[in-house]
């Protein structure tokens, strides 16, 4: 009985530190969310904005071939972002954490958070300039002889690919540095003094326990990559669409925000189903 | 076992959280600037400083410019904004009328504006004007259609629209993003006048979307085609113009733009004053100065993009060298020659988005 007040005002002080992350996450999250959805609802008849309540948007989005593209699209280029992030981001983030000495390794992390240092426009066009056919790229082959006449990975899903990676795997080395650089080295010599070889090591030791790192890395980069207009709109030269610049024709073209609404849930929905997938490792709980 | 390691291990989540929270804030923009004074929703030639700063200056304002692509994204920040936000709204010609339909535009006094002075082609008054009220005033107009690099193709080939369906240019051409000027040119390719594009019509403006589709190095918008012209990803750029290579010419003198034997399309941009603007006069002193001879000519030539000056009298203030850029003394023949945007309805619109946006997706 005695401990009941202080049990009261633990739980009032526990509510008083969540409450303001629960009143911003109401306000700029679910409330928006909410009206979005209530958007997709209605319709969009030339000017006028019909607000009975109808499906006719998600039958549009079945119906419409394109739309469904758009979404696959989306899909494939983001899921080959991912997985190719990952591929880069864990040797970079090995090297930053187990090869480079503690005092480079500051020196390491700026370097590899540089890109972020950079409007995402200009280095989406910085990218666009270096794989054009007069670009960078094309020029350094040609004159390395690897090519005869000039190439050009801009304009293209490629392109498109290229620009997601060079920023999602900075993302990906941050997150799983972070993991790298905590991990014991006691497991390490206690795998190998059970026998185990560094292939061994690696694979049942090493990687199970920088998973939630790369699951995170991963998550973000999916929600991130496969929300976003600006790197395929610059780079992708729309030789096939993703949602986001389906979505963003919607609106910039005939206001149409209840079909653009429409899209956009079936967005969330995408990524609520992946983080329902990748939830066994976003748990916090889990740390 | 395997969980066990994991549960036991200090490494997790809450360091790759921080790192990756770090990492994401990095992506977000800076806050925008507040509005004060004159508050003026544009096309991004208006925001050159050579354009503003006059006015500024003369009226003792400060003009806060927002700038906007495409005219959806235009009503949508109108939308989303407090009535007397906005004061001048600089718009596409061929969206006056749905703007006035939405009331977002006061009227002008005719006797306040240099009418009688702008090219008779481009008044456009029955886009303008409403039951006998001015609502908008043409400010700037120009051309879409090809824009090239004469040192890699031949100059000949250019004043022929059909030849950019054919297989000499395959994936040399870059086609301009708006599905209302492109699917003029496409049908003046077919042989049709843009205002016969119909719902009949459509399933041929898209079969010969489809075709130049795949003739298309790339599709963008006004900057991602220019720059492929420039960095010479494309040498044609279909829906080009005065607009898209003017700016560059000094650069590259190679580039330059034909208006096809089949005919042009007219783009027209228009400025108005917002109906719940509480500066009226402010605004309305805004636009004279843009529609004066000076403002004009400064609006011709922003660095962001040039056009011709709606105001005749421009040309007494603009060099010889910037009029002979702009075509000048070609006006009379361009103009006799090209055909305005067509406006569909509401139905027609979109179902020609919907071409597009297959069209995009091919």
């Amino acid at each position: 009985m005695p401990d009941a007040p202080r049990t009261l005002c633990g739980r009032l002080r526990g509510w008083g530190f969540v409450l303001p992350g629960l009143v911003w996450t109401l306000a700029f999250f679910l409330l928006p969310l909410a009206v979005m959805a209530l958007y997709s609802l209605w319709q969009r008849l030339g000017m006028r904005l019909v607000t009975e309540l109808s499906l006719a948007n998600y039958r549009a989005f079945l119906a419409k071939s394109f739309f469904l593209e758009s979404l696959l699209n989306s899909i494939e280029v983001t899921v080959t972002v991912t997985l190719l992030s990952i591929l880069f981001a864990y040797p970079l983030a090995w090297i930053l954490a187990e090869k480079v000495p503690p005092r480079w390794q500051r020196i390491g992390l700026a370097l590899a958070v540089l890109p972020f240092w950079t409007s995402y426009v200009v280095r989406s066009y910085s990218w666009l300039l270096v794989l054009s056919e007069g670009g960078l790229l094309s020029t350094a082959l040609q004159d390395l002889g690897l090519v005869d006449g000039p190439v050009s990975l801009a304009n293209s899903r490629a392109g498109t690919v290229i620009g997601f990676v060079h920023f999602f795997v900075m993302l990906l080395t941050l997150t799983i540095y972070a993991n790298l650089s905590q991990l014991p080295r006691n497991y390490r010599r206690a795998a190998q003094d059970l026998g185990a070889g560094p292939v061994r090591t690696f694979l049942h030791v090493i990687l199970p326990l920088t998973l939630p790192g790369i699951m995170v890395g991963a998550f973000l980069t999916f929600v991130l990559c496969i929300g976003d207009y600006i790197t395929p709109q610059i780079l992708g030269g729309n030789r096939e669409l993703l949602l986001p610049q389906t979505i963003m024709l919607q609106i910039a073209r005939r206001s149409d925000f209840p079909m653009a609404s429409a899209l956009a849930m079936v967005l969330m929905a995408l990524v609520t189903l992946v983080y329902l997938a990748c939830a066994r490792w976003l748990k916090l709980e889990r740390v | 076992m395997s969980s066990k390691v994991r549960s036991e291990s200090p490494t997790g989540l809450r360091p790759a959280l921080a790192a990756a929270a770090l990492a994401v804030l990095a992506l977000r923009p800076g806050p925008a600037a507040a509005t004060e004074e004159l508050n003026a929703l544009v096309w991004c030639d208006h925001t050159d400083p050579a354009l503003i700063e006059p006015f500024e200056k003369a009226h003792d304002v400060k003009v806060n410019l927002k700038e906007y692509e495409g005219t959806g994204t235009a009503l949508a920040l109108v939308d989303q904004s407090q009535p007397g936000d906005w004061d001048v709204f600089v718009v596409d010609g061929v969206d006056v009328p749905r703007v006035v339909e939405a009331g977002l535009l006061a009227p002008l006094p005719d006797d306040q504006l240099p009418l009688d002075d702008v090219f008779p082609q481009v008044r456009m008054d029955d886009v303008t004007v409403h039951d006998g009220k001015r609502y908008a005033v043409m400010e700037k107009f120009g051309y879409n259609v090809v824009g090239y690099n004469k040192a890699k193709v031949d100059p000949a080939d250019m004043r022929d629209l059909t030849t950019l369906w054919g297989d000499r240019y395959k994936g040399r051409i870059a086609v301009y993003d708006y599905y209302i000027p492109l699917m003029d040119l496409v049908a003046l390719e077919l042989g049709m006048k843009p205002d016969e594009i119909s719902e009949k019509t459509l399933p041929k403006i898209r079969e010969a979307l489809f075709k130049l589709k795949d003739n298309a190095a790339m599709v963008g918008e006004v900057v991602s085609s220019t720059t492929a012209l420039a960095t010479g990803e494309a040498d044609i750029l279909l829906g080009g113009g005065e607009w898209a290579v003017a700016v560059m010419e000094a650069d590259n003198p190679d580039l330059t733009w034909v208006l096809p034997k089949q005919g042009g399309i007219l783009w027209a941009q228009s400025i108005g004053v917002f109906q719940s603007s509480k500066k009226q006069q402010l605004a309305l002193a805004f636009v004279k100065y843009i529609m004066s001879p000076e403002g004009q000519a400064r609006l011709a030539t922003s660095s962001c993009f040039w056009g011709m000056p709606a105001n005749r009298k421009a040309g007494a203030v603009l060099s010889d060298a910037q009029k002979a850029t702009l075509r000048w003394d070609e006006q009379p023949d361009f103009l006799a020659r090209s055909y305005r945007y067509f406006i569909p309805d509401a139905a027609l619109d979109a179902k020609m988005l919907d071409v597009w946006t297959e069209f995009l997706q091919h």
